[in-house]
């Protein structure tokens, strides 16, 4: 008996090991990553043509003032102990202050982010929603008229400029036809009514139960997140069916057949079943893309997120606004390919 | 009356380079017997036998007088009647069971939905029944294969699992598509034994499609030889070595033999009019 | 006997005579494929008429690009004289359109010779080389895949100032690192095969293995990438025109154009519309001739 016991203790670990490992070799690489993420904005920000001091100080402050914030900013130590100070700086949440409003620029992105988030994920969501069923039936219906419509509709998402397509639709939609709000996240008449909890409007409205901001801030919403939802419906329906076709023609397939399952139990029980975590993968790569996409369309419409943030920064020279954006973005980034490929490791039997 | 008759069967394919026609207008029966049909690859003999579950797909077309199931012609039959035709009648078991189980589900849910799909009966019984399978094809711990991935069993298990599966909703007839081709040579026997034992047990009709001549002849009680999408030769598995078409005589001559042996094996030579000479019936 | 052959059955021989003749030879089977392939022939022809338009664009464009008239501003669509109409500043659209075919190829031509030059050194050296140099360059090219592309190219330009040859520069060095990983998976297998070892038994020296042996081999599905990418390089400089980060006026960069337009967009929408469908087309070029390329060069990867 007690052997028994011991027996399957010692296979439950050995199962769970080779598994941990990964996780950590994983994990310890994305660090590697980080850093280096770190090191390259730390190198743009020292390239800069601008001098940093001088945009404190400003031009007219004497020699002493100037040398003080020289030393104040460790600009005398040497390049790698202004890494680590920087390093320092970043692992605490401090991107130093905007030169600008003369703000911590944590603060910025932290109020900022919230509304990128808010389109970036309504996006995802449309493209998820239309794009995975497209795809799919466009690869189990191969060379149908689907497959064809659902192959444009690709072709054009990768080859359209947004910022042109979020110009296009303003005018249409918002200029000619008027079904759906203009620039911005509301219109005045609805700003700052419901309190801010998440930054998030369409949550925060619906949990103050204020359903005409909603309504306002859907309306503002609907034709930019549609915009990045169609991006990244053109490719995650590609995938998709590349994933499914490739499913599509395995052995496993047909013995389903033989079993006597409907095409629809085939294709939804066994064949998509197999794509799950593939799919997961390509969803957290679109979501990376579209929180970057986001920059050209946060501008078209005037929305006050992340890209509007950093490209309003890049305008005005103001550094240290530009690389928080870049390295906060950077790391979302880098946190999502973390966490499809920990899925994969989880979710996938043979990966363990 | 037979099992299933075969009548004039076409399986044909339109690529850009013309129609290929796979198996050219065959015809056999079977009753509660062992079929055998051989024939190296691209004769057709995979092909024959999803034409009969009707699993060719498009753009492929399958042309048939009849392929009666008991007298029902399974070409009349909805694409819905034929599912339940699929798995409760007839069923197939295929060359590599690391294709042909489903990787990311357990074992024990890919034999459970098919007795599910054609017993309403609620998960419990299924899982009884299931495990009965189980210890019927010889898996001496089914609880704990029930719960593993198919590739954490080996290729012999994974087929007697496959074996399991298939003859799980019990039909009457089951087409057997190389199943042993993949295997180890040393687990091979096992697994047709298994096979063989549960195929008698149960007085079913079994169709078992390879390249092995002599495995054929072993475990089957009649031959039907393809070649080019025809039957050229119909014997019995035991007179197989009187057989008399040259395409037979040049496979029989091709193999060592332990009994006889020789210096040099005979090479196929092949002959043009094989394949344009009609087909044998292969009536029983 | 072979004076009575035409070029076409010389080009189609089953028996090539010398390597030329068989390189010419597979050449000429894989355009035959892709002249079958009608979207692919149409992204070609579109590509060759952009070409044509900006090698003679003095000839072709009715007005000079850059010459204002403020009498005569935000013509529409139709006007006389002015096919699409005219800017802001009175400047012709359809000429301002035709001179940008010549930034648009310049900044393409120039991004698909930097990147995919780069990403191919550096992924067959690490793939041939292997070891630390393996680990360390692949390490590099992570942490610029990590990046997210646009963001990384404005970090770039506004380090580097704003300007063409800078966006040329940041595009590029977000372009690279897919095209190091691509050769240096292509090279892994390479190394591995047998005629690499007959070649290094023979005395090769590594650098005549990598330039005369794997190069060669990992450029087709380097072309097909590249012209993939293309689309998206042209957007993303497009991108940074219109963020104002690439060409400076008054250059007539496609999508500064829109930058422009964009002020007026609801009253005189021809402004931003044509330089947008001029992207649009020539991206979509690229997009169904990398297509096309792709089932031709790389059948493996061919999506029909």
């Amino acid at each position: 008996m007690a052997l028994t016991e011991n027996t399957r203790e010692r296979r439950v670990r050995a199962s769970l090991a080779p598994w941990l490992k990964g996780v950590l070799v994983a994990l310890g690489s994305v660090s590697i990553t980080m850093l280096g993420l770190l090191f390259v904005t730390f190198v743009i920000g020292r390239v800069m043509p601008i001098d940093p001091v001088l945009a404190i100080v400003g031009e007219r402050a004497s020699q002493s003032t100037y040398d003080a914030v020289y030393e104040q900013l460790g600009l005398d130590k040497p390049l790698l102990v202004q890494f680590l100070y920087y390093l320092w700086d970043v692992l605490h949440g401090d991107f130093g202050m905007s030169l600008l409003n003369a703000r911590p620029v944590s603060e910025d992105i932290a109020r900022v982010f919230p509304a990128t988030l808010e389109l970036a994920t309504l996006g995802t969501l449309i493209g998820v929603l239309l794009g995975v069923p497209l795809g799919v039936i466009a690869a189990v219906r191969r060379g149908s008229w689907i497959d064809q419509i659902a192959r444009v509709v690709a072709l054009v998402g990768y080859s359209m400029p947004i910022f042109w397509l979020g110009l296009m639709g303003l005018l249409v939609f918002y200029g000619v036809l008027g079904w759906v709000g203009g620039p911005g996240r509301l219109d005045i008449f609805y700003q700052d009514i419901v309190p801010s909890r998440t930054g998030m409007i369409l949550i925060d409205s619906a949990i103050a139960g204020d359903w005409g901001v909603f309504r306002n801030a859907f309306s503002h919403i609907i034709l930019p997140a549609t915009l990045l939802g169609y991006y990244s419906l053109a490719y995650i329906s590609r995938m998709t069916r590349s994933f499914m076709l490739e499913q599509m023609s395995a052995e496993y397939v047909t013995t389903a057949r033989v079993k006597g399952m409907s095409e629809r139990q085939v294709i939804w029980g066994h064949a998509f079943r197999n794509i799950r975590v593939q799919l997961i993968t390509v969803i957290a790569l679109s979501y990376a893309n579209l929180l970057e996409g986001s920059v050209l369309t946060e501008i078209i419409f005037s929305w006050p997120g992340i890209g509007s943030y950093i490209t309003t920064a890049l305008l005005s020279a103001d550094m240290n606004a530009v690389l928080g954006g870049t390295v906060v973005v950077g790391l979302i980034f880098i946190c999502l390919n973390l966490f499809s490929d920990l899925l994969y490791r989880v979710f996938d039997p043979r990966s363990k | 009356m037979n099992l299933l008759d075969v009548e004039n069967l076409w399986v044909k394919f339109p690529t850009r380079q013309g129609v290929v026609e796979a198996v050219r207008g065959i015809s056999f029966s079977l009753g509660r017997e062992r079929l055998g049909i051989v024939g190296e690859s691209g004769s057709g003999k995979s092909m024959t036998g999803r034409a009969i579950l009707r699993l060719i797909r498009p753009p492929g077309m399958i042309e048939a007088d009849r392929i009666a199931l008991e007298g029902q012609n399974l070409l009349d039959l909805s694409e819905k009647d034929m599912r339940t035709v699929r798995g409760e009648r007839i069923s197939m078991v295929m060359q590599d069971p690391k294709f042909s189980l489903n990787p990311v589900m357990r074992v024990g849910d890919q034999i459970m939905e098919a007795y599910l799909l054609h017993n309403k009966v609620g998960k419990a019984e299924a899982r009884k029944r299931s495990l009965e399978m189980l210890d019927a094809v010889s898996i001496r711990d089914p609880e704990r294969v029930m719960r593993a991935y198919p590739h954490e069993v080996s290729g012999g298990m994974g087929q007697r699992i496959m074996i399991a599966m298939m003859l799980i909703p019990n039909p009457q007839i089951l087409i057997a598509d190389e199943p042993t081709s993949a295997l180890d040579v040393s687990v091979q026997r096992q697994v047709l034994n298994i096979m063989d034992d549960l195929v008698k047990q149960r007085g079913m009709g079994l169709i078992f499609i390879s390249h092995d001549l002599n495995l054929v002849s072993e475990f089957c009680d009649r031959v039907l030889i393809m070649y080019a999408g025809r039957i050229v030769e119909v014997c019995d598995a035991d007179k197989l070595h009187q057989a008399t078409h040259p395409y037979t005589r040049g496979l029989l001559n091709s193999l060592p033999r332990l009994d006889q042996p020789r210096a040099k094996l005979e090479v196929l030579s092949r002959d043009p009019a094989w394949s344009e000479a009609p087909s044998v019936g292969g009536r029983a | 006997m072979s004076e009575t052959l035409t070029l076409r059955q010389w080009l189609l021989t089953d028996e090539p005579t010398s390597r030329r003749h068989a390189r010419l030879a597979s050449l000429y089977k894989g355009w035959l494929t892709l002249r079958g392939n009608t979207m692919a022939m149409f992204g070609l022809g579109i590509l060759v008429a952009l070409v044509l338009m900006a090698l003679f664009a003095p000839l072709i464009a009715p007005h000079d690009p850059y010459v204002q008239n403020l009498g005569n501003r935000l013509q529409p669509l139709g006007s006389p004289g002015h096919p699409f109409g005219t800017d802001s500043l009175g400047r012709d659209i359809l000429s301002r359109l035709i001179y940008g075919s010549r930034i648009t190829l310049y900044i393409v031509t120039l991004v698909a010779l930097i990147a995919p030059v780069a990403g191919l050194l550096v992924g067959t050296v690490a793939g041939y080389v292997g070891g630390w140099v393996d680990v360390i360059l692949m390490r590099v090219t992570d942490i610029f895949l990590a990046f997210p592309r646009l963001v990384l190219a404005l970090a770039f330009v506004a380090a580097l100032g704003a300007g063409i040859e800078n966006a040329v520069l940041a595009i590029s060095l977000t372009a690279w690192p897919p095209y190091a990983r691509m050769a240096r998976a292509e090279t892994l297998t390479i190394r591995a095969s047998d005629y690499i070892s007959a070649v290094r038994l023979q005395g090769a020296s590594p650098v005549r293995i990598i330039t005369r042996h794997i190069w060669p081999l990992c450029i087709s599905s380097l072309i097909v990438r590249v012209t993939l990418d293309m689309a998206g390089i042209i957007l993303a400089a497009a991108g940074l025109g219109f963020l104002g980060l690439g060409a400076q006026p008054p250059s007539p960069e496609w999508g500064a154009m829109i930058s422009e337009g964009r002020r007026f967009i609801l009253d005189h929408w021809w402004v931003a519309t044509m330089p947008g469908l001029a992207i649009f087309t020539v991206s979509l070029a690229f997009n169904l001739l990398g297509d096309g390329l792709r089932d031709v060069l790389d059948p493996k990867e061919g999506s029909q």
